[in-house]
């Protein structure tokens, strides 16, 4: 029960803000961020003893149960150790948010986007249905969305935002198809089920395309290479928004899925090889990328995507070893990358500016944030006692006995990452003081400082006393590695190849901060990345087909309408009786009525002289015999309903002509001759093909003949005896929903195109 | 068009057929009629005054807005689907109220199918009144 009350409170988060107004004093701020650290205690007080006791926390709902659907909520030490990130720091970004917005407009709607996420990602990690897991992480690509596209007034968060929901939206779909395979191969959709093992599925024929769909769904959310454009990008949001999704938990969900399949998928050399491949390419990227920035958040975003690289090609190694090493970056780099993009955005806040080059010596007008950042970088360039250096530490361990050249991407890696976390977490606080800042540096209020010192904090306390936190990484290594032993992280293991690769990769840091000097103050940043200009091609290309499509199709001209609606229906009905084959038989026909046959001349004159007439109200009036002929037909058939519809549409048909009649334009002749003939023969062959039709259901018998059955159903069921109307309103009141929503959007259309035309003729 | 003959003879019209729109609709579920034709008869009976004594005559009724018929049309349709839902888990599934005797009526039995016929009524009006409205130009 504790699961779904976790997930409640963050909805109650998520309404809560929307009735404060965006002056709330001491007590609405608490009351904003209560419900994140509720949910939080709720987290740590049931889910770690349960975890620890081997217990399993479970939550099922049946939401579809014809097709197996289930709201199945589970908690194992993966979901654990990633929902205490994603709650643990979503606190104190709702703090920190709460002083990031002070007295500014959409302050509370940000607090409540933000706990929209919250909830989503919460779920994500705690779902343990496969299509439930879906729907959470569609969740998140729209609250990424919109918080993405925050300051909505502005053209490029749009289009930041838009680009990032295609993107993962596509990811997302992509997703739902390989999972939808992996049920196919295993018979299960749910992960407890899966996480059991005993499917060998690396020789499944339906292998590759789920791997490739799943790690589609993956390599989108997490920006991985050729998918990477979307995260610098994304920095359009406000900076809290980038802290909590773009590098702490959101691009994290592709890492946590792939961390989930990695027991499931994992384990051949295409898993191997394409998230190896991917991570490695993705961390080159983003680290060239990196060095050419002067903005704090693209510097930090670059970072981010790289971490994110490095993490897949853990992952990718796919070793024991490398899982652990994988979660304990991972950790380490939530804790410091969040605090670095709450110092980013304090600064931008206190001097106006995020450009590294007009900043310099803070520390002294901003000692707290400095301290913070200071702190979060130097976990970030891994240096020992902090928690960073552990994360480093563990990825060498893991790939020591493997080729030289893993080792030499990780060396690398690591090594620009401390230039660009020199550049973003030192750099501005130390040196000579200068006054180019837009505002006079100032210091932040408690509640924008305290979240960063907090989690700046935390990871030298960490860093020096690892087994405090490793309880954590252990039960989610066991929740991967099934039935591994506890394992207790150390700081110290010996001099050995892990720390003298620690020590090569100083060196090459130190002596790369010492040569690469960043871009020269005033020069113009290009922050465009390769992928970014093939999305905008593909972007517009689409654009133009469906331009391109509009046109062709909607040419404005009833004749045209008609010509594809009657050209489609009557390429279908033939299609299927061509199919069905045979001739149609005259067979069922019966005695040829004469009042019948009186009428069906009548309304072939009628409508001949429709087609031949030269006046508006001719024409009218023969087509309204047209149908009072039908509705005649209906009566004489017993289906008094239709026939009473008939006449009152006929009638209403006509009176609405009365309105318009003077108001038409002239009645003229619009087709040329050709087109008249070719119109009479699509025509001919129309009523040709509706005639078979006729004829041909008329000799066919149905086992099972829905109407009868209807009827006799009608009163003893549906407590009426006109069976037409209980079919409209009870038996069939779906499908009568439907076109009663039709009518509603038809006259709405109606509506808007002749109002235009009205304001257009006053103007 | 302004005809004092239409003008008398609808003051007596109007209300008929607004009353035989309803005992269409009431009488559906047994008899030939129903919302969809109920709606159509009160369309017709509104043009008709509206032919009479132009919109402007009508608009003072706040009852016939078109957009109100259809949102509420919608909306009614929609709360009768929920209750079979509330009532027996399934979408749509009719629910039916103990059956009633009054004097005139004589067996009345109401339902959630009545409910949603009430719907479709509503929303048929609208969308005749609202092309209507819209197409008549006079009407401003």
């Amino acid at each position: 029960m504790i699961l779904p009350l976790i997930l409640c409170s963050l909805l109650l988060g998520a309404l809560v803000p929307l009735f404060l107004k965006k002056g709330a004093g001491v007590v609405g701020n608490c009351l904003v961020i209560l419900p994140a650290l509720l949910s939080f205690v709720l987290l740590g007080k049931a889910g770690v003893p349960a975890i620890q006791s081997g217990q399993k926390l479970q939550w099922t709902h049946s939401w579809v149960p014809a097709w197996g659907l289930d709201i199945d909520l589970h908690l194992n030490g993966l979901g654990l150790m990633m929902a205490s990130l994603i709650l643990g720091i979503g606190t104190l970004i709702i703090t920190y948010a709460l002083g990031y917005m002070a007295g500014k407009e959409g302050r509370m709607r940000l607090c409540s986007l933000l706990y929209f996420f919250m909830f989503a990602m919460t779920g994500v990690v705690l779902s343990n249905h496969l299509i439930v897991l879906f729907i959470f992480w569609e969740l998140t690509s729209i609250s990424s969305y919109l918080l993405i596209g925050f300051d909505h007034e502005k053209a490029s968060a749009r289009r930041s935002a838009l680009q990032a929901l295609v993107v993962t939206g596509l990811g997302g779909l992509a997703l739902l198809a390989g999972l939808i395979l992996l049920n196919l191969m295993t018979d299960s959709w749910l992960i407890s089920d899966l996480l059991v093992g005993g499917h060998e599925l690396g020789t499944h024929p339906l292998y590759l395309g789920c791997l490739v769909l799943v790690l589609l769904g993956a390599f989108t959310k997490s920006a991985q290479f050729p998918f990477y454009f979307w995260l610098p990008n994304a920095m359009a949001a406000p900076t809290p928004v980038s802290a909590y999704l773009h590098s702490a938990t959101m691009v994290k969900a592709g890492i946590f899925l792939m961390l989930l399949m990695q027991p499931i998928l994992g384990g051949t050399l295409a898993w191997s090889l394409s998230l190896m491949l991917a991570g490695a390419l993705t961390m080159a990227i983003a680290l060239a990328y990196g060095l050419r920035q002067a903005d704090l958040k693209k510097i930090l975003a670059a970072t981010t995507l790289a971490v994110l690289g490095i993490l897949t090609f853990l992952i990718g190694v796919d070793s024991e070893r490398s899982i652990l090493a994988a979660l304990v970056f991972l950790f380490g780099h939530a804790l410091y990358k969040a605090a670095l993009f709450m110092t980013a955005g304090s600064v931008d806040h206190g001097t106006g500016t995020r450009d590294i080059r007009l900043l310099a010596g803070l520390r002294r007008s901003m000692p707290m944030t400095a301290a913070a950042a200071g702190l979060a970088a130097l976990s970030m360039m891994g240096l020992p006692l902090l928690f960073g250096f552990l994360g480093k530490e563990y990825a060498y361990k893991s790939v020591v006995d493997h080729p030289w050249y893993w080792i030499a991407i990780l060396v690398l890696g690591n090594a620009v990452m401390m230039v660009l976390a020199a550049r973003a977490g030192v750099s501005p606080y130390f040196g000579k003081v200068q006054a180019k800042t837009p505002k006079p540096a100032h210091e932040m209020g408690g509640l924008m400082t305290s979240g960063p010192i907090l989690l700046g904090v935390l990871g030298l306390i960490l860093g020096c006393f690892p087994a405090w936190v490793s309880p954590l990484i252990s039960f989610a290594y066991n929740g991967i590695v099934a039935g591994s032993d506890p394992y207790t992280l150390k700081l110290w293991h010996g001099v050995n190849l892990p720390l003298i690769l620690s020590g090569v990769t100083f060196a090459v840091g130190f002596s790369l901060m010492k040569l690469l000097k960043p871009a020269a103050s005033g020069a113009q940043v290009n922050s465009s990345t390769l992928g970014d200009s093939v999305y905008e091609a593909v972007f517009k290309s689409v654009l133009l087909i469906a331009r391109w499509s509009t046109k062709s199709l909607q040419t404005g001209r009833l004749r045209s309408y008609m010509i594809i609606i009657l050209v489609s229906s009557c390429g279908i009905i033939l299609w299927k009786l061509v199919r069905f084959g045979g001739w149609p038989s005259f067979d069922g026909i019966g005695e040829i009525n004469p009042f019948i046959t009186i009428l069906l001349v009548a309304m072939t004159i009628a409508a001949l002289f429709a087609v031949f007439s030269t006046s508006r109200l001719t024409a009218v009036v023969s087509l309204g015999v047209v149908g009072y002929g039908v509705s005649m037909i209906y009566a004489k058939y017993s289906a008094p309903d239709l026939a009473i519809t008939q006449v009152l549409v006929e009638t209403l048909t006509v009176v609405l002509f009365a309105w318009v009649v003077r108001r038409l334009p002239e009645y003229r002749k619009l087709s040329s001759d050709f087109e008249r003939f070719m119109d009479i023969g699509l025509s001919l062959i129309m009523g040709g093909v509706m005639t078979v039709l006729m004829l041909k259901s008329q000799g066919l018998l149905f086992g099972d003949r829905v109407s009868e059955t209807l009827t006799q159903m009608s009163y003893p069921e549906g407590h009426g005896a006109n069976v037409v109307n209980v079919i409209l309103v009870d038996f069939r009141a779906l499908d009568t929903f439907g076109e009663v929503c039709v009518l509603v959007v038809a006259a709405l259309g109606v509506w808007a195109l002749v109002e235009k035309v009205k304001t257009k003729k006053e103007k | 068009m302004d005809s004092i003959i239409l003008r008398t003879a609808t003051r007596l019209l109007y209300p008929l057929l607004i009353l035989l729109s309803l005992v269409v609709l009431y009488r559906g579920h047994n008899l030939p009629g129903g919302g969809f034709i109920g709606g159509l008869v009160a369309a017709a009976a509104v043009m008709l005054r509206a032919l009479a004594v132009g919109w402007s005559g009508i608009r003072a009724s706040k009852l016939l807005n078109p957009i109100m018929l259809m949102q509420y049309g919608l909306l009614i349709a929609c709360l009768s689907s929920l209750v079979g839902l509330a009532a027996s888990g399934v979408f749509f599934d009719a629910v039916w109220l103990p059956t009633w005797y009054l004097p005139i009526l004589g067996k009345v039995k109401l339902g959630t199918p009545i409910t949603f016929d009430i719907g479709v009524y509503m929303v048929v009006l609208g969308f005749v009144l609202l092309c209507a409205k819209s197409l008549d130009l006079n009407n401003k």
